[in-house]
């Protein structure tokens, strides 16, 4: 308990965790609270079309007169249900994958090593592309399942590498002559030893999700009912906000992307330099 | 190094067989018939409906064994018929497409290389000069987790909109016809410059970020150590680091393509640039399966081959894989 309080001081005095952390918070804020205060639902026509920002629209309306702010609030919701379920998928299938190929070794490992460059070459957009234009019904838990099965490889070769070193350890070696099955062994003793390796992955998987969803909404293969932060910037191109200037519809939804991803990114550099004490700077 | 390349090209034929499946796969494994899907999806009076359907089955032969299908489907694949577009019916979906590639080369292949040396140079300065490294890292944090439309958007509605310095849509002025005079490459390059600009600046970020690292990495190893404690000039030492650093970063390439591939769809739907991702974004709108299905497999031979290209370069800068001392 002692190593991991001290784990969390030195994380919180990393100025990148700490920045990271901060937007991340304020947005996840966001997103639960936002909503509460949207006076409108976020794809009924209420106001006067292509309204500039205003006390009544807090970000203006869309083309139709939708409320963006509504929009915005709703759409952050769907990033983050996007990113944590995608990115979990994701990690999830990368760590069993992973973990199974680097400790078992041999046949198993060619074949899965193999099944994984093969989808890694794959481009995942695609992939997502052809799946989704054939789903008549979309919603953001479907897409996020799709997501997280095709973002998996990277994560399951740099465990199965993480893996192959942590495999000829002692306590390994140990665990097997006791007895331990192998599934507890990979699980149990060889996962936890790279718990911080983990939840770096994870963190990347969540923010590769949240951009490659909003790619595929913006292409228009988002969820057919609801709204997402894409869906906005595919509607907004589709109905003419750019030549009509209504920047109030095309800035907040990319720049919200681009804020979380952003901090996710700032902060699994933070977390690398706490996790690995060599690269540390005090 | 040939058995190298050897393992390398099976993989890719292997992938190529798998995508094709997936292809030809998924249409038949989603809920309903593909068919009636489509046909009530478009809209249709009742008899203009009837004639679709059959189009549509005799298309999909999905009056035939499962097998035949699949076999039809690769001899079909083989011989260049992807199949009639319906955006733009009656031409082929192939020649939809022949007419796009020209546009996607044209943004991709400069912005890739001139994304990746200049980034790789920025990068390796940055390693070395600290105002650089303040300023110019975390700016391409900002820039690499921008997505692609985004800073599409931007672009076009400051520059283009706003400043009115660049058109915001298309790949040339619909006044000119296309042909080969200096009024019209001029044109090219004018409606060029955004879509460029934006699909450069996001690949740009991430280069210099992963050579920086690479750099720092370098630097601190072994046998630049040795080198140093030797006395050998700061500029040698850091030639070797850049070499070294650089193969990760051609390896690094191959990796990205998918995630390249999809800034560039994103990218040409901005900006209406009429390359495959604009054909993507046309085909479902108009509810274009064939031309959807062709986009797929046209995008994975050229990341295919992208990978190919990017080995056998790989061989030619990393002489450790023509002596085989490299696995993988």
């Amino acid at each position: 308990m002692g190593s991991r309080s001290e784990l969390l001081y030195f994380a919180w005095l990393n100025t990148k965790v700490r920045v990271g952390a901060l937007i991340l918070a304020l947005f996840v804020i966001l997103a639960i609270v936002g909503p509460l205060f949207a006076r409108h639902d976020p794809n009924a026509y209420v106001g006067p079309p292509a309204h500039p920002p205003s006390s009544e629209y807090w970000l203006g309306t869309t083309t139709f007169g939708q409320d963006v702010y509504s929009q915005f609030v709703h759409g952050l919701r769907a990033t983050f249900i996007v990113g944590l379920l995608g990115g979990g998928i994701g990690t999830l299938l990368g760590v069993c994958i992973g973990l199974l190929a680097g400790y078992r070794g041999g046949m198993v490992d060619e074949i899965l090593n193999m099944f994984t460059n093969i989808v890694l070459i794959l481009p995942t957009l695609a992939v997502l592309i052809i799946i989704a234009a054939y789903l008549t019904v979309r919603g953001i838990l479907v897409e996020s399942l799709f997501i997280g099965c095709t973002a998996w490889p990277w994560a399951a070769r740099a465990i199965r590498a993480q893996t192959f070193s942590l495999r000829a350890r002692e306590f390994v070696d140990l665990a097997r002559m006791s007895g331990r099955s192998s599934w507890k062994i990979m699980f149990y003793e060889i996962a936890p030893n790279m718990l911080s390796y983990l939840f770096m992955t994870f963190i990347l998987q969540f923010g590769g999700a949240v951009l490659i969803a909003a790619t595929l909404d913006f292409i228009g293969l988002g969820p057919t009912q609801g709204i997402s932060l894409g869906l906005m910037m595919n509607n907004a191109v589709l109905w003419a906000a750019l030549p009509l200037g209504m920047w109030w519809w095309l800035i907040p939804p990319g720049a919200a992307i681009t804020a979380i991803v952003g901090a996710l990114y700032v902060m699994n550099v933070g977390l690398d330099e706490v996790f690995n004490p060599k690269l540390r700077e005090l | 190094m040939i058995w190298y390349l050897g393992r390398k090209l099976f993989i890719y034929l292997l992938t190529f067989f798998f995508a094709v499946t997936i292809d030809w796969l998924i249409p038949r494994l989603m809920p309903g018939n593909p068919v009636d899907i489509m046909v009530s999806r478009m809209a249709l009076r009742a008899d203009a409906a009837e004639v679709v359907r059959s189009y549509y089955i005799q298309a999909f032969q999905l009056d035939l064994p499962l097998w035949r299908q699949y076999l039809n489907f690769w001899i079909a694949l083989l011989r260049g018929d992807l199949g009639v577009s319906i955006w733009l019916f009656p031409q082929p979906v192939i020649s939809v497409i022949a007419r796009a590639v020209p546009y996607d080369l044209l943004l991709l292949l400069p912005a890739i290389l001139l994304s990746w040396v200049l980034g790789n140079q920025v990068g390796a300065m940055a390693a070395r000069v600290r105002w650089l490294d303040n300023t110019v890292l975390p700016l391409a944090y900002i820039l690499t987790a921008t997505p692609y439309m985004w800073l599409a958007l931007l672009l076009a509605w400051s520059l283009g909109q706003v400043a009115g310095l660049f058109p915001i849509s298309g790949a040339y002025s619909y006044n000119i016809r296309p042909h080969l005079s200096w009024v019209f490459i001029r044109d090219l390059l004018w409606h060029w410059t955004l879509p460029f600009l934006s699909l450069f600046l996001v690949m740009f970020g991430g280069w210099a970020i992963g050579m920086r690292n690479m750099i720092i990495y370098e630097l601190e190893a072994d046998y630049s150590r040795y080198l140093s404690a030797l006395g050998a000039p700061q500029r040698l030492i850091r030639r070797y680091a850049f070499r070294n650093a650089v193969l990760p970063q051609i390896t690094g390439l191959a990796l990205q393509l998918g995630a390249i591939v999809a800034g560039a769809v994103a990218t040409e739907i901005a900006f209406a640039y009429p390359g495959t991702g604009y054909l993507i974004l046309q085909a479902v709108l108009n509810q274009d399966y064939f031309l959807l299905q062709g986009c797929f497999l046209f995008i994975i031979t050229g990341v295919l081959a992208a990978n190919l290209i990017i080995d056998i370069v790989y061989i030619l800068v990393d002489p450790r894989t023509r002596l085989g001392m490299v696995g993988e």
